[in-house]
């Protein structure tokens, strides 16, 4: 009978990732045994386990549709079509840092979803955002939210938040593969730096990051309305409340001016999803004060409809 | 070494060892309460940890060789985050990982030349008291269900039956954590020929709390701590001085730690409750997240205090 000893088999401690380098051990092919670890990143351990469960995996022949084009390195129409969600906004506050999106996902002209969440607690003292394909973002979340906690039970403490933003940039250059075929996937992560006292944010490029950002930042395709609003509402140091308003203010200009990027709906109450996160954690705002928040910027804008008008002298 | 063994005489002599090597350590429980499951152990140190999170509702705790029951820990958590994730965060029980544990403990026993010296318990918590499981797992992959209480590890029949004395469904922390304690200390658990009496710094506890959302397992630690030891102590003397002769039911012992303010007969001094007063109102902090080796100080970032659950 064959056993681990005479290498024939892979005994518990057989396969698995030994160091982040080596991937598989001895045994070639056989299925991985959980013991022995080297590595305390979920992400690695998939990558020498099971790699297909990684959101990069796109197989080859899933994307070519018919009467699509050619190239494969052009998103085909299949790929142009998937859900795509749109603006996140972030902005340091004193004492932390807020993050807020929009709902609205949506499939080449038509809206695929109204009340989509892209905003998400990462882990007790960061969030993510994200803009590009809904469904491979929703991965993406969900695999940083395991790596985070897979981290933290391995080690028994969390990760530095430099290095949460280091572990995302890796998860996103290991999707680079999939964005060149469509499936892409852009974050922006925040956190509250306990060591610092202070929020900070980080974005990220398709091919990884990440880039700290001072003061606030947006991604996706309603982004560059947005900026320009926060560029005129952001104060340096405001309160966590008055960083909401500014977050749900810059949100509702993106959706005015970009169609992929939906405003509040009263009739059906879907609001802006705004997170805050300081020394007391990752905290959703409730759906009646998001509501709040909303329909006050909304009640203003009935007279001001570009919303609040800086002032254009110093002093 | 001998030119042929008998098959039985291996694993016989295998079995031995591994429980000579378990038997040598201190022993440690876990029980429920009304609130969820405790888990003790004796623990001297502050950064290797005999208890620790599994999963969301999961717990782990072993006795034995460190490096063995850690690496199988390791491997536990990273089966538990696998399935998770494969799957979904409730597809992850307690069977599941008592079952891989078995059959992980199985091979090693059968194959290596030297078996592990270990024993696990997966606790898991339910909704409600009797949705909770308890398993344990032995050197040889054998795995029971242990309903209630269980004791594992040195010299665990005396405090399995220390502990059965002082068992009832449906206690309080404070009423199942002086159980324990006084399980623990009861004469002959480990070397010891008489009562041990633990300090703060010598003990590991750990709960998982029923109550919370996403991720239950809390340690508890310091000032918390000290306050469940202090309210243990104050319970009558009598409870505390009989291990052998009929026990007091319990209810009588429970109520002698009613959290009232109990007759103080010159036990708890001001010192270890005084530092209480500074923890009290923060009630996230008064259980503190089970990371980091350093007792108290800055060991934050778990934990769901007053986020929304994912």
């Amino acid at each position: 009978m064959s056993s681990y000893f005479d290498g024939s088999q892979p005994g518990p401690f057989g396969g698995g990732p030994r160091a982040s380098g080596r991937g598989q051990g001895a045994s070639g092919d056989t299925p991985s045994g959980f013991l022995g670890l080297q590595t305390s990143s979920f992400t690695d351990f998939l990558a020498a386990h099971s790699p297909g469960l990684l959101p990069g995996r796109v197989m080859p022949a899933a994307v070519p549709v018919p009467g699509a084009d050619p190239d494969p390195r052009v998103p085909g129409q299949a790929i142009r079509d998937l859900p795509h969600a749109t603006t996140i906004v972030a902005a340091i506050c004193d004492g932390g840092v807020v993050l807020a999106g929009d709902r609205r996902a949506t499939a080449g002209n038509m809206i695929a979803k109204r009340d989509v969440e892209k905003v998400f607690r990462s882990d007790e003292f960061s969030g993510m955002g994200y803009a590009g394909t809904g469904s491979v973002g929703i991965e993406f979340v969900r695999l940083f939210q395991v790596e985070l906690e897979h981290y933290e039970k391995m080690e028994g403490r969390s990760l530095s938040l430099e290095g949460k933003a280091n572990r995302l940039a890796f998860m996103v250059r290991g999707n680079l593969g999939a964005a060149m075929q469509g499936l892409v996937v852009v974050p922006l992560f925040v956190g509250y730096d306990e060591d610092g006292g202070r929020g900070r944010i980080f974005s990220y490029d398709v091919a990884g990051g990440p880039y700290e950002e001072q003061r606030f930042y947006s991604i996706g395709s309603g982004s560059l309305f947005a900026r320009g609003a926060l560029k005129k509402l952001y104060v340096d140091g405001m309160q966590p409340a008055d960083a909401v308003l500014a977050c749900v203010q810059a949100l509702y200009d993106a959706a005015d001016d970009d169609s992929a990027t939906g405003g509040p709906d009263l009739p059906r109450r879907i609001f802006p999803i705004v997170a805050t996160i300081t020394a007391d954690g990752f905290m959703k705002l409730p759906e009646a004060e998001a509501a709040q928040v909303a329909e006050q910027v909304i009640r203003e804008r009935l007279t001001n409809p570009d919303g609040p008008r800086a002032a254009l002298r110093n002093g | 070494m001998p030119f042929y063994v008998s098959p039985e005489q291996s694993m016989r002599d295998k079995a031995d060892y591994a429980r000579k090597g378990i038997a040598r350590g201190r022993s440690c429980v876990a029980l429920q309460y009304a609130g969820g499951i405790l888990l003790v152990a004796p623990n001297p140190s502050s950064a290797l940890h005999k208890i620790s999170e599994i999963y969301d509702r999961i717990g782990f705790a072993a006795v034995g060789r460190y490096n063995e029951y850690e690496n199988l820990r390791k491997a536990g958590v990273t089966y538990a985050d696998i399935t998770g994730y494969q799957f979904d965060r409730h597809d992850v029980t307690a069977r599941g990982i008592a079952n891989w544990y078995a059959q992980t403990l199985g091979t090693i026993f059968t194959e290596s030349p030297k078996p592990f010296e270990v024993e696990i318990v997966v606790a898991e918590v339910g909704a409600r008291p009797a949705e909770d499981q308890i398993y344990r797992i032995t050197f040889d992959g054998s795995v029971t269900d242990e309903p209630g209480f269980v004791a594992f590890g040195g010299q665990a029949d005396q405090v399995s039956a220390a502990l059965k004395e002082r068992y009832s469904d449906d206690m309080s922390l404070s009423e199942a954590f002086a159980a324990a304690l006084a399980a623990l200390s009861a004469p002959g658990n480990g070397e010891r020929t008489e009562r041990t009496e633990f300090a703060a710094a010598q003990l590991e506890v750990a709960i998982l709390d029923r109550a919370r959302d996403h991720r239950t397992f809390r340690r508890i630690r310091a000032a918390r701590l000290e306050e469940l030891l202090a309210e243990a102590r104050s319970a009558p003397a009598a409870e505390a001085a009989d291990d052998s002769s009929d026990a007091a039911p319990p209810g009588a012992a429970s109520s002698g730690t009613a959290p009232s303010g109990t007759p103080p007969t010159g036990t708890p001094p001001t010192g270890p409750t005084s530092s209480t007063g500074p923890s009290s109102p923060s009630s996230p902090s008064d259980t503190e997240p089970p990371t980091g080796p350093a007792p108290g100080g800055s060991d934050r970032g778990t934990g769901l205090d007053g986020g929304s659950p994912l």
